[in-house]
């Protein structure tokens, strides 16, 4: 309160002087609970000496004060405090005591004219219930135009104002320069209780009414939350006096905000959730692992070996053009997958991996990594395999027992068709999939034809758990790993692209085979690659080539004939082959698709709708923009090149765009097993006319032989008769 | 998202991987403060974008005080020049129902769709082939208000109701706490409420009225056509429409940052019945 008081006595002292002091302990000793809602004071506001009843007061100090105001009074100015005074504690029981000492002394003669009318609203009783009269400090004698009825550094409430200084409306009214003083006067005189013995019966009903009135201000509602002040103090204060927190006033603002929210709240339980932050604690702790592995011992070693290795590619490079174009995962959750990467790297002996994207799930996401592994690591594929086959043996057996007993079936199940060897066609790269940055990377299961081409049918959300089963019809062979896998595998071959010219063939030897069936399969990176103008690569999709190969419909990359039979089983069934020859059509058509590296222009359109929408990143700098291609057939691929390089990107839900809705494919017709024949022939029943002929005849040719057999055979014809 | 918190609601919503390229960032913090002072709305909201085959639109719509009046909505093709457009009517919702297809990113170009119609000469009723002529503008209002309408959420709280009518930002939203955010129950749809009044007087005394007055996303038919996550390890909420893929809402529990953004071709997915 120093501060305060200081300009007030500065300014003061030449009228007051030690009026001033005593305000400053009254301000002083009633600071508590109503500092929030001090209240900008306007620099026109004069000192008021609003009464501030306060028993602990001394008097004397003021009575002291009084003094002196009463020789600048001049006219009449009964000792009673002014009318200001009334106004001063209005406000003053809400504004922070401080505040308001800031506020200089003015004795500007403008500001008085409001005087008048603002001390009679001003004065009010505040009946708080639970406040009664607190030590108010003297209303910092503030003076206060008319809108500043609030305004009061003091902040306790006054209760009473009634008795209040008649004389001082009067004397308000005559000495409007006056109120510093007449404050002082006021506060002097004044007590919660005790009228002051000199208010003529004219002032209290205009005191009463500027306290109704400043009262009724203080009820009225606001219009846009439906709360009112009034309310809102006491609630504040009814609260803060409940739980008499510590250093209040300095909460005050948090105080008032959490009443106002309370509203919102039901009062149902008081208990809280503690355990709401552990989740985050512990993934934050998974993510604190990944950036913590490079601490390895032996540094400088292994530093040299890491940079000598360099299989990790650069992502923060890729997702730097990535967000050029408007695609990406964020910095921060691009690092972390940068690192998860490394950990991928550095567990699995891995000679190359790329950050392939992300897909959409359900329950969580899967991250992807594609990775091409070192020669000599896929032990696992075999073993499926020889698993397969022992299966398939042991089926048949089970059918030749039963052979006897069932009628067997015809149908043939079509064979299998082999999945491609690991680094080849499909199966070329390697996926492992991770759920979030920080979490295990798991190894996605090769592709099999077969789920290739049974994906290409289905459409499912994928949900983020790998052992998810995936329910449709047709049915699909696996899980949702597998899923994930030819999805992936769909993907890739349709839409990873690199400028023209970026790889190119290798130098092999082909052999005769192969060119018959015109495909390369390997493809090196071009080494004098100069890059292509940005522009050029927008403007042109024949700029760009799919460096993976197309998968053809029968769901692999090459062409593999099922009518080839394995040598075992060649003989076996030569046999039954030509026979069947004229149910199956053992020749099919070779599938042929686009070769590798053929440019994306010879894409087919969707409708009328080009596959490919190409822009620059950025039309306002062309000099430095990025070429992106946006892929139509699958949404969320995207394609990047800065004219030397360039990166494939996918982000999306792992679902191909079909302008028409998705239809599932109708059920095939029931399969003929069974032998035609007269016995299950359907025919129509027999009409009478045709049984009665049937009878005669039959009796004709019975009549010979014994005569019992007619009968009972006539018998036996009644009673079907009668039974039909 | 709101335009004030732009670059933070982009940097949170960046989990779905499609966002803005940072000159669309930056042309969007400025143009979109002085299309709040040239219009003088309230509140200016970012939706999204919506990928043409040849351009994108950019979408912002305008809020008054009242949060749940009629929105203004506009588009630009830069990012810097906006258009209104004009307010979405039931003919035109039902118009352009019948549009397949990816959007041109050409505001002027013309869809044609050949319909019979019966028109009748004299006497006879005949139905002819008539090419009727659906502009593109058409299709991006109607669009963008069954977006709208379908799928844009806030959470419980954020707004409150009055008594006198008018729907307010509530200034002491806090955030959702951890538990409340994982329940699709704690966020509504950013729309007037449709099915409020069919539940029974049982349900509607649970209600708030002051904070429940929208329809929550529990209900929404086909069940699980929200897909709702916790990312960055809990620190952020992200649901995801299936419904209309690419609109994405985010909200950081515990903090006031609440926000949704489109980014997709503008179509729906009736596929969802086959996918969940």
């Amino acid at each position: 309160m120093e501060d305060l008081t200081s300009p007030k006595q500065e300014k003061e002292n030449q009228e007051l002087g030690e009026a001033g002091r005593p305000w400053e302990e009254i301000a002083a000793s009633s600071q508590d609970p109503e500092s929030a809602l001090s209240e900008p004071l306007e620099s026109e506001q004069w000192p008021e000496t609003g009464p501030q009843p306060r028993s602990s007061l001394p008097q004397s100090p003021l009575s002291r004060s009084s003094t002196p105001l009463d020789d600048l009074r001049g006219p009449g100015a009964s000792s009673p405090p002014s009318p200001p005074q009334e106004a001063s504690f209005t406000p003053s029981t809400l504004a922070l005591a401080g505040q308001e000492l800031a506020i200089p002394w003015q004795s500007d003669k403008t500001a008085v004219n409001v005087n008048p009318k603002a001390g009679t609203p001003r004065s009010q009783h505040l009946e708080l219930p639970t406040i009664s009269d607190k030590g108010e400090s003297t209303a910092p004698q503030t003076c206060q135009s008319e809108g500043n009825t609030f305004q009061q550094s003091q902040q306790t409430k006054r209760l009473l104002y009634g008795p209040e200084d008649g004389s001082d409306n009067n004397s308000k009214q005559k000495e409007l320069t006056f109120n510093v003083f007449q404050e002082e006067d006021s506060n002097s005189n004044y007590d919660l209780d005790h009228a002051e013995p000199g208010v003529s019966e004219v002032a209290p009903s205009l005191l009463e009414i500027a306290i109704q009135s400043a009262k009724a201000y203080l009820l009225k509602t606001s219009s846009k939350s439906g709360l009112n002040l009034y309310d809102h103090l006491s609630d504040m204060l009814t609260k803060v006096l409940d739980e008499r927190p510590e250093n209040a006033v300095d909460i005050i603002e948090s105080i008032s905000q959490d009443v106002k929210m309370e509203h919102f709240r039901k009062k149902l339980d008081t208990l809280q959730n503690e355990n709401e932050m552990l989740p985050i604690y512990e993934i934050a702790e998974k993510q604190k692992a990944l950036f913590l592995n490079g601490n390895l011992e032996g540094a400088d070693q292994e530093l040299e070996d890491e940079i000598a290795e360099n299989s990790l590619p650069n992502v923060m490079e890729s997702a730097f053009y990535f967000e050029q174009a408007g695609v990406g995962l964020g910095t921060d959750e691009t690092y972390r997958i940068f690192l998860a990467l490394k950990q991928l790297t550095d567990t699995h002996p891995i000679q190359r991996c790329r950050f392939w994207g992300k897909i959409l799930g359900l329950e969580m996401n899967y991250i992807v990594a594609e990775v091409e592994v070192r020669e000599g690591e896929d032990e696992d594929d075999v073993e499926d395999e020889d698993v397969m086959e022992e299966r398939d043996d042991g089926d048949s057996e089970a059918d030749e027992n039963d052979e006897e007993e069932l009628p067997r079936t015809f149908y043939k199940t079509p064979q299998p068709i082999p999945k491609e060897e690991s680094r080849t066609g499909a199966n070329k790269y390697v996926y492992f999939v991770c759920n979030e940055p920080g979490g295990p990377w798991v190894k996605l299961p090769s592709v099999t034809p077969a789920q290739i081409v049974i994906a290409r049918k289905i459409k499912k959300f994928f949900t983020g758990r790998l052992e998810t089963p995936v329910v449709t019809y047709p049915p699909f062979p696996g899980n949702e790993s597998n899923y994930l896998r030819a999805q992936i595998a769909r993907i890739s071959a349709g839409t990873h692209v690199s400028p023209l010219g970026f790889y190119q063939f290798g130098e092999q030897e082909v052999e005769e085979e192969e060119e018959v069936e015109g495909r390369r399969d390997s493809f090196e990176e071009n080494p004098d690659f100069e890059g292509i103008q940005v522009t050029d690569l927008v403007e042109s999709l024949s700029n760009w080539v799919h460096h993976v190969q197309h998968i053809l419909s029968q769901g692999r990359c090459n062409w593999f004939n099922p009518t080839q039979k394995s040598e075992e089983e060649e003989e076996e069934e030569d046999e039954e082959k030509e026979e069947e020859k004229g149910e199956e059509p053992d020749y099919m058509e070779q599938e042929v698709g686009p070769p590798l590296l053929t440019p994306i222009s010879e894409d087919l359109e969707i409708q009328n709708i080009p596959p490919w929408t190409t822009q620059l990143s950025s039309n306002l700098i062309p000099q430095y923009a990025l070429a992106v291609l946006r892929s139509n057939l699958w949404p969320g691929a995207y394609a990047v090149s800065n004219g030397k390089k360039f990166e494939n990107f996918y982000i999306g839900w792992g679902h191909k765009y079909s302008p028409d809705n998705y239809t599932p494919p109708a059920l095939p017709p029931v399969y003929q097993e069974y032998p035609s024949g007269a016995e299950i022939t359907e025919m129509d029943d027999p009409s009478v006319e045709e049984e009665r002929a049937f009878k005669a005849a039959q009796e004709q040719a019975a009549a010979l032989p014994v005569e019992e057999m007619e009968e009972t055979e006539e018998d036996e014809d009644e009673e079907d008769y009668d039974e039909e | 998202m709101d335009a004030e918190s732009l670059l933070l609601s982009l940097e949170l919503a960046s989990g779905s991987g499609q966002g803005l390229s940072p000159d669309r960032r930056a042309s969007l913090l400025t143009s979109l403060t002085l299309v709040k002072r040239d219009y003088r709305y309230d509140r200016v909201l970012f939706w999204g974008r919506i990928l043409g085959l040849v351009a994108d639109y950019y979408i912002a719509q305008g809020l008054s005080e009242d949060q749940l009046a009629p929105r203004k909505t506009l588009y630009s093709l830069n990012c810097m020049e906006w258009s209104l457009l004009p307010p979405a009517t039931e003919d035109m919702v039902v118009q352009t129902s019948v549009v397949k297809g990816r959007f041109m990113g050409d505001p002027s170009h013309e869809y044609e769709h050949t319909e019979l119609q019966k028109m009748s000469e004299g006497e006879k009723v005949f139905e002819e082939e008539v090419v009727v002529q659906i502009k593109e503008e058409t299709r991006l209002v109607s669009v963008i208000d069954q977006i709208d309408k379908a799928v844009a959420v806030i959470p419980r709280g954020a707004l409150f109701k009055t008594p006198f009518g008018p729907i307010h930002v509530n200034r002491t939203f806090e955030g959702l706490s951890l538990s409340e955010a994982k329940k699709l129950s704690s966020y509504f749809h950013f729309r007037e409420p449709v099915e409020l009044k069919n539940k029974t007087l049982l349900e509607k005394a649970d209600l708030d009225p002051s904070l429940d007055f929208m329809d929550s996303l529990e209900h929404d038919i086909p069940k699980g056509s929200w897909s709702i996550q916790m990312e960055r390890g809990n620190a952020l909420v992200v649901l995801r429409s299936l419904l209309w893929p690419g609109l994405t809402f985010f909200h950081a529990p515990r903090t006031k940052n609440c926000g949704y953004i489109y980014v997709g071709t503008g179509e729906k997915n009736i596929d969802l019945p086959f996918m969940l």
